[in-house]
């Protein structure tokens, strides 16, 4: 154990338990704007209820992710010093950019999004939801655009081992951010509609509250249905793209060792790589399969992992196995979609209760495969920090083993007890259902000009009231 | 005025900003045992809970500033203050959770502790990481060359402690301002006492600074400092002297108001006495600094965009205006 592989590890650590709460974030918001926006448009109660339901689980999850996104701000000093200060030129204002257009429109209407009910306009309320979401989403774009400059640097030149800016749009649109930033954004989209639909379906088992859960379900089922076969896509893609631009990672995620000189290359299904003997133990191949997929020709040229440097490979057996868990995900939440449809189509959606249970038992897979993608991700960008620039042990800071010990630790206990406790109360929030009784808060006046308003605002009331009354009775 | 000058009052506006909004925040979590009523920590509660993750990202803010303009410092400071800023960390993670588990829980004892502790934490390191700038940060060659435990000694100590009394300070005019009835009665009295500690804590501060730290101790004496940087401490105490008198004819908002004045007068004194040596002895702003392009293609980021900020944050202060009353929702 060396102070490099225990920071590494708290990284990893850090950044795996705080992704899965922006990934809900950014989805959840989606969800609740739509939501709000419906009500607003149709004035049924229904979809403010909804709202005030899925917005409890929204905040909660919304607070820790703040927490523990912190965390990595101050890890790049502590524990990755070196690397911060040779490439802060063309980094930092990435980070930078992110507080001043995400974190502080998220935190700033977030208030008014959970306890501006009574005190704004219905409209301003929906504008506050409408930005906290937006602000999730930039939020999403300018850490990626931080990460694909570590896997694709562009824009910058070397200086005395310090990185120095040459042309911020090549850094900022870095040549995979684009393929990245999507790929992440529906797979939050995706994994937040599974989730939905998961605790919705949950409910209609147990045929509690039928009317807010259907619906519920149902406009998750209609996210789900476009991002799901969207993502396999996406996904396709970002393999192209890391063919393209890191060909030795894509290599050690097919643990793909010789390059093909006749004929195409092959696509395991599974395999044991091992490293040191440079072949698969055992695999299950389909002929010209990577050549296809990656280069949509039956012999295109794919390069093995024994063209590059031994010392240059990232860790093939996790490498292949994490990629081959995500994408298989991604095609089981396709599949729940296309048996979604045929229910749809029979119009038994609602009461066909094996894919009822079905959805309930798969909803934390988007989570799961989010995991996977990034450790592919970052595990394939190894040994380097910047790719193919900076290794890895030339960025950790000058700390003292025993503080990365202490530190790594403490965040384990604290994780185990914010993430048990997390899903404790969310647990106990969905349990307590939505509730139905709490009166809606009455449509508030614009502040200021009272007295000349009164007096309209009264026959407007009286006007609404005869309308909700013929309405009624009709 | 160039960047470099820019960008250091950018972090120290940040900073600021940091201090009095979440110090606000965070004294009000120091005053929570202060009381054995769940309903009036409730109303404690929600007098910073709309507000809370907002004042927090100042911090956020200051941090970041530190990394693009001056990252020689920034990667500098975070390695020699490892344990008091991941310390601090772990603090605001236990404040920050608590806001939306406490208002879940049936059993709110183990929360209240949580934000209660959480918070106590990160006020300490807060001033345990001042305390061990200013007590010097050994540095070979752009790189941190000291123990991890360095920042530790009596001085960083005393800082942490004053902290605490300035916090509940502001935490508790603060509560003026927010709340009626007991919990603003008490927060006159928790203000009174606090300010009077404050002030013995500043006075100490002051003197031990200069001796602790000897270019604070020659800009205290001669010029040009000597012209201008006794008026932060007759501001100071002018301050005290109305905030003093404020809570004593029970006024709600000026108490606040001085409060914040207090600490901005020994704020600027601290960074007067020590500009610019920021992480003292041996590194200026000018050498720490980043490429220009950096600065500049950022400053532009923060020109356009930090007055909406500060426009929407104002403007989420006034739909919160008012005292605490039981419109909890969400």
């Amino acid at each position: 154990m060396d102070v490099l592989l225990l920071s590494r590890i708290q990284f990893a650590v850090t950044t795996m338990f705080h992704i899965l709460f922006p990934v809900l974030t950014i989805g959840l918001s989606l969800y609740l704007v739509i939501l709000e926006l419906l009500w607003l448009v149709t004035e049924q109660e229904v979809y403010y209820r909804m709202y005030r339901f899925w917005v409890k689980i929204f905040a909660i999850n919304f607070g820790i992710g703040v927490v523990s996104g912190v965390v990595l701000e101050f890890e790049f000093g502590t524990n990755f010093s070196t690397f911060s200060q040779a490439v802060s030129n063309v980094f930092s204002p990435l980070l930078a950019f992110e507080v001043l257009t995400a974190f502080f429109l998220e935190s700033g209407f977030l208030g008014i999004m959970l306890f501006g009910w009574e005190r704004v306009r219905r409209s301003i309320h929906f504008l506050a939801t409408c930005l906290v979401s937006l602000g999730a989403i930039v939020s999403a774009f300018w850490i990626l655009a931080a990460n694909s400059w570590m896997q694709t640097p562009a824009g910058y030149r070397l200086v005395d081992g310090r990185f120095m800016v040459t042309d911020f749009a090549a850094a900022i649109f870095n040549p995979s951010l684009l393929a990245r930033m999507s790929h992440m954004t529906i797979a939050s989209f995706e994994t937040s509609a599974f989730v939905v639909a998961g605790i919705s379906a949950y409910f209609l088992l147990q045929e509690r509250y039928p009317a807010v859960f259907r619906r519920s379900l149902g406009i998750a089922l209609i996210m789900a249905a476009l991002f799901a076969p969207l993502q396999v896509y996406l996904g396709d893609l970002s393999g192209r793209q890391v063919f393209k631009h890191q060909p030795l990672k894509l290599a050690a995620m097919e643990s793909h060792w010789q390059t093909n000189t006749t004929g195409g290359a092959s696509f395991s299904i599974v395999a044991i790589p091992d490293m040191n003997a440079e072949r698969n133990l055992f695999s299950i191949d389909i002929p010209n399969g990577l050549s296809l997929l990656v280069t949509h020709s039956p012999h295109g040229k794919v390069r093995g992992l024994k063209e590059f440097r031994r010392e240059d490979r990232p860790d093939v057996f996790i490498l292949f196995w994490t990629f081959r868990l995500m994408v298989a995900i991604g095609f089981i939440l396709l599949l729940v979609m296309v048996w979604a449809a045929f229910l749809w189509r029979a119009g038994r959606l609602y009461q066909n209760r094996r894919f009822l249970k079905t959805l309930l038992a798969l909803h934390p897979l988007g989570f799961l495969a989010t995991e996977f993608g990034w450790v592919t991700n970052e595990m394939g960008r190894q040994p380097w920090l910047v790719y193919n620039v900076m290794r890895t042990e030339q960025g950790v800071s000058p700390v003292a083993l025993g503080n990365v010990i202490w530190s790594l630790s403490l965040f384990l206990i604290i994780f185990l007890v914010v993430g048990t406790s997390y899903l404790y109360y969310i647990l106990k929030t969905v349990k307590r259902g939505p509730d139905l009784s709490s009166p809606i808060p009455p449509v508030q006046k614009p502040a200021g000009m009272k007295s000349l308003r009164k007096a309209r605002d009264k026959t407007r009331a009286e006007t609404i009231n005869t309308t909700d009354k013929r309405y009624l009775k009709s | 005025m160039n960047l470099i000058t820019i960008w250091a009052c950018l972090i120290g506006l940040a900073i600021l900003l940091y201090v009095i909004l979440d110090g606000f925040s965070l004294g009000v979590a120091l005053l929570f045992r202060t009381t054995h009523s769940e309903e009036e920590r409730d109303i404690m509660m929600d007098s910073i809970a709309p507000v809370w993750d907002a004042n927090q990202t100042w911090l956020v803010f200051g941090g970041g500033g530190l990394f693009v303009a001056f990252p020689l410092i920034y990667g500098v400071v975070f390695s020699s203050l490892y344990i008091p800023l991941l310390t601090f960390i772990f603090g605001l993670i236990f404040r920050g959770v608590t806001f939306e588990f406490r208002s879940n829980a049936t059993r709110k004892r183990p929360w209240n502790l949580a934000f209660f502790l959480g918070s106590l934490v990160a006020v300490i390191t807060q001033g345990l990481t001042l305390g061990g700038i200013l007590s010097g940060t050994k540095v070979v060659g752009g790189r941190f060359a000291g123990g991890p435990l360095d920042w530790l000694n009596p001085f960083s100590i005393t800082v942490g402690l004053a902290l605490i009394a300035g916090y509940i300070l502001l935490g508790s005019t603060y509560l003026i301002i927010k709340t009626a009835g007991i919990v603003q009665e008490r927060a006159y009295v928790q203000a009174t006492r606090s300010a009077w500690i404050v002030l013995v804590f500043q006075i100490l501060i002051t003197i031990w600074t200069a001796l602790h730290y000897p270019p604070s101790l020659f800009n205290w004496i001669n010029p040009p400092r000597v012209y201008f940087i006794w008026t932060f401490p007759l501001i100071g105490l002018l301050a005290f002297y109305k905030l003093i008198i404020s809570l004593k004819k029970h006024r709600e908002f000026l108490p606040f108001v001085f409060s914040v004045v207090f600490f901005f007068a020994g704020y600027l004194g601290l960074i007067a006495s020590i500009y610019p040596y920021f992480v003292p002895p041996g590194i200026t702003f000018q050498q720490a600094a980043a490429q220009q392009e950096t600065l500049r293609l950022t400053l532009w980021g923060v020109i356009i965009v930090l007055p909406l900020v500060l426009g929407y944050t104002v403007y989420s202060y006034t739909v919160f205006k008012g005292k605490v009353g039981t419109d909890r929702y969400y």
